[in-house]
């Protein structure tokens, strides 16, 4: 007979604490990582019976150990963001590697390790730390998230108070086979300062990954992640944030490989005037199934919010979307749009998709469109006729698909190795 | 020299033949025209020659300078010099004109063993091109004719013309969709490219393209083959009287 849901929950959470432990860190965030020990309790770890789940297992991530994960051998690829100066901090297997990382001198930009956090009094953490994702609770559950803010042991707290001159570039190694990272980051960027963020890397075999956002008051935030090539590689991430009054917010992630990807973004508007896009190009070859699954509340005016996610899928890869736009009573001409998109280069590959929108307010402006196609055959033929080969035209065509998306990054040179990490993948996959 | 014998196609989905045996012969250096009622195959014997998937050569032959058309990917047809201007240029979101045309060139220089153009060159040969069309600069950023007005796209398919300079150059019914001032541009862009080693095969309704565009021969289709052919004063036959005395001659 099937347990029920509850019991099934509470056994996984069980099997899963059983291998990790809390870590003795001593004061505030002693008290953070306990709040969240305490949710998680609470919620048990997801099952493939949760609505939030449908379409995704989350058996390989609640695990009690990863499904075993080969680094990828990038041979000669250059490194993400190489030709971007920016400063560089270093996990590999998801610990700081102090040794490969810049000197975080920046001006305006003061960096922390959580490893380091309650030695330092890295006040402003507190009101963060655990605090985004408690309230990105509801009104879904999002248990590996809780889980997280209780055991994750590494991580960066960083503070803006200006324009950061240079991007911070949080690198994830991946050397073990069998790792299991969980890494916490929190991001505070004060009234009027600008920071932009890059994340790259797999970070180990399995990866749970927090990122708590707050962008005050007129500032901008600018955000970049690729998640690494390693075919095996196994990641849940969670993205809160939390917009403050005409302040700029952005994220793009690129997804290539990867057997399994969850990808969540909690965003709210709370400040009137903000702007909040949220953008993915995912490009998934066989057996590979990721997931974006995001929800951004308008609660504020005149705010602005855009969701562009887009899927190349071939032999037999999965691609979820799960999106909300959720308006508050009160958030008056709000403009919100949505759009997810798969283009399956066969028949086996398959995409899922749920958008939602759901309206308190009357004087609003929003749309949302799901869309699956395959490359359009008298396209291909035109480009053909005019002498581009095949496989080149395809690529070409598969770029103009994900064009909407990666307009969504703002600095050009960023978005040009976005690019050409995109053109490598389709020159070695189609090529 | 474009060669075709006795050409026959049917749908590949459908069992329905729409060419019944074409036969024609293009000369390098000569300019000859199609005419012919709607729905009498012209488009589908540029498309068959270019390459395009969903038609079955079901008898006959299609060679340019002897080599076999029939069995080449469309991209090497174009390598080897074949060009069609389209009846109706594709829309291609996301692919900037330039991109695309650099890509083109490029990849037909690379097939046939020749350098390829750097950027500057690229920019340069362009817009020098482009201008004598008056396409603007605008317009070669934007998407493949994307946004672009009937004549617009027309036009642009005469600047790629001008940029990959075919030997073999197909343009199906370029005219239709242009104004009087484009029609002359289009004309002069394609007078422009007249050599003794291009042959030209235009298909068209009106005499008003050809008055620009000289012929030395005209032929007419109807129901899938070629049913008369002649000099320029077939195209003025044809202005005057419509196609009723041909067919009714020919049958
Ligand atoms: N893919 C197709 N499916 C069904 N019928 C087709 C297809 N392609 C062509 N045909 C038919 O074949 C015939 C010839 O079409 P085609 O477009 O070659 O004519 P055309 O001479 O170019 O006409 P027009 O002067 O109107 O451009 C028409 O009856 C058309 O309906
Ligand atoms: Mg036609």
């Amino acid at each position: 007979m099937a347990q029920p849901q509850a019991t099934q929950k509470q056994e996984a959470l069980a099997a899963r604490l059983a291998v990790l432990r809390l870590p003795t860190s001593g004061g505030w965030l002693s008290l953070a990582r306990g709040l969240a020990e305490t949710r998680l309790k609470g919620m048990g770890l997801p099952g493939r019976r949760d609505e939030y789940w449908r379409w995704t297992n989350p058996a390989v991530l609640i695990a009690p150990e990863p499904g075993p994960a080969q680094p990828y051998d990038a041979r000669d690829e250059v490194p993400a963001f190489d030709a971007i100066d920016r400063v560089k901090l270093v996990f590999t297997d998801g610990v700081f590697h102090a040794a490969a990382s810049d000197d975080p001198a920046l001006a305006g930009v003061e960096v922390s390790r959580l490893a380091e956090a309650s030695a330092r009094d890295v006040h402003w953490a507190h009101e963060l730390y655990g605090v985004l994702e408690a309230a990105g609770q509801k009104p879904v559950e999002r248990p590996l998230a809780a889980l997280n803010s209780a055991y994750a042991t590494e991580g960066v707290l960083i503070r803006v108070t200006a324009k950061a001159e240079k991007p911070v570039h949080l690198i994830y190694n991946h050397e073990s086979e069998v790792s299991d990272a969980i890494l916490h980051h929190c991001v505070k960027v004060e009234e009027g300062a600008e920071l932009t963020l890059l994340e790259s890397g797999p970070a180990a075999a399995r990866c749970n990954m927090v990122l708590e956002v707050l962008v005050a008051d007129g500032a901008s935030f600018h955000h970049v992640r690729t998640q690494g090539r390693d075919h095996d590689r196994q990641a849940v991430t969670h993205l809160f944030a939390r917009l403050g009054e005409g302040c700029r917010f952005k994220s793009f992630t690129l997804t290539a490989n990867g057997v399994m990807t969850r990808n969540e973004a909690v965003v709210e508007l709370l400040g009137d005037d903000a702007v909040a896009h949220l953008a993915g190009a995912a490009m998934g070859d066989g057996d590979f199934h990721q997931d974006d699954t995001v929800f951004v509340t308008h609660d504020a005016e005149r705010c602005e919010s855009r969701q562009v996610f887009k899927k190349v899928l071939r032999n037999g890869a999965v691609g979820v979307f799960q999106g909300k736009i959720l308006v508050k009573p009160g958030a008056q001409k709000t403009d919100g749009y949505q759009i997810s998109q798969s283009l399956l280069l066969d028949e086996d590959s398959q995409f899922l998709a749920k958008p939602e929108l759901e309206i308190y307010a009357d004087d609003v402006s929003c749309s949302h469109g799901s869309t699956s196609g395959a490359i359009d055959d008298t396209a291909l033929f035109y480009l053909r006729s005019r002498g581009v080969p095949e496989r080149a035209a395809q690529s070409l065509l598969v770029l103009a698909f994900l064009a909407e998306a990666l307009e969504e990054i703002e600095d050009e040179a960023i978005a040009e190795d976005i690019r050409s990490r995109l053109e490598g993948w389709l020159n070695r996959r189609m090529g | 020299m474009l060669q075709i014998k006795n050409l026959h196609v049917k749908l590949e989905e459908e069992d329905k033949q729409i060419l019944k045996g074409v036969d024609l012969v293009v000369e390098p250096g000569k300019v000859h025209a199609i005419m012919g009622p709607n729905g009498s195959g012209k488009s589908t014997l540029s498309y068959v020659l270019s390459g395009r998937g969903g038609y079955e050569v079901t008898e006959g032959s299609a060679t340019l300078d002897g080599a076999d058309l029939l069995e080449m990917e469309p991209e090497a047809r174009a390598a080897a010099g074949l060009f069609l201007a389209f009846q109706y240029p594709v829309e291609i979101p996301g692919v900037g004109n330039m991109t695309f045309l650099r890509t083109a060139v490029n990849a037909q220089r690379k097939a046939r063993g020749q350098e390829e153009m750097s950027a500057g060159e690229f920019l340069k040969v362009i817009r020098e091109k482009a201008k004598t069309l008056k396409i603007d600069a605008e317009m070669l950023k934007r998407p493949v004719n994307v946004g672009f007005s009937g004549g617009e796209k027309k036009r642009n398919e005469i600047l790629q013309m001008a940029m990959l300079e075919p030997t073999m150059c197909i343009l199906d019914e370029t005219d239709s969709g242009l104004d009087v001032d484009a029609m002359k541009l289009v004309a002069e862009g394609v007078n422009a490219l007249r050599s003794p080693d291009r042959g030209f095969l235009v298909i068209t309704h009106y005499q008003r393209l050809l008055d620009h565009i000289k012929p030395d021969v005209v032929h007419i289709m109807s129901d899938g083959r070629i049913i008369k052919t002649g000099g320029p004063e077939l195209a003025l036959e044809v202005e005057n009287n419509g196609y009723a005395d041909i067919l009714a001659e020919a049958v």
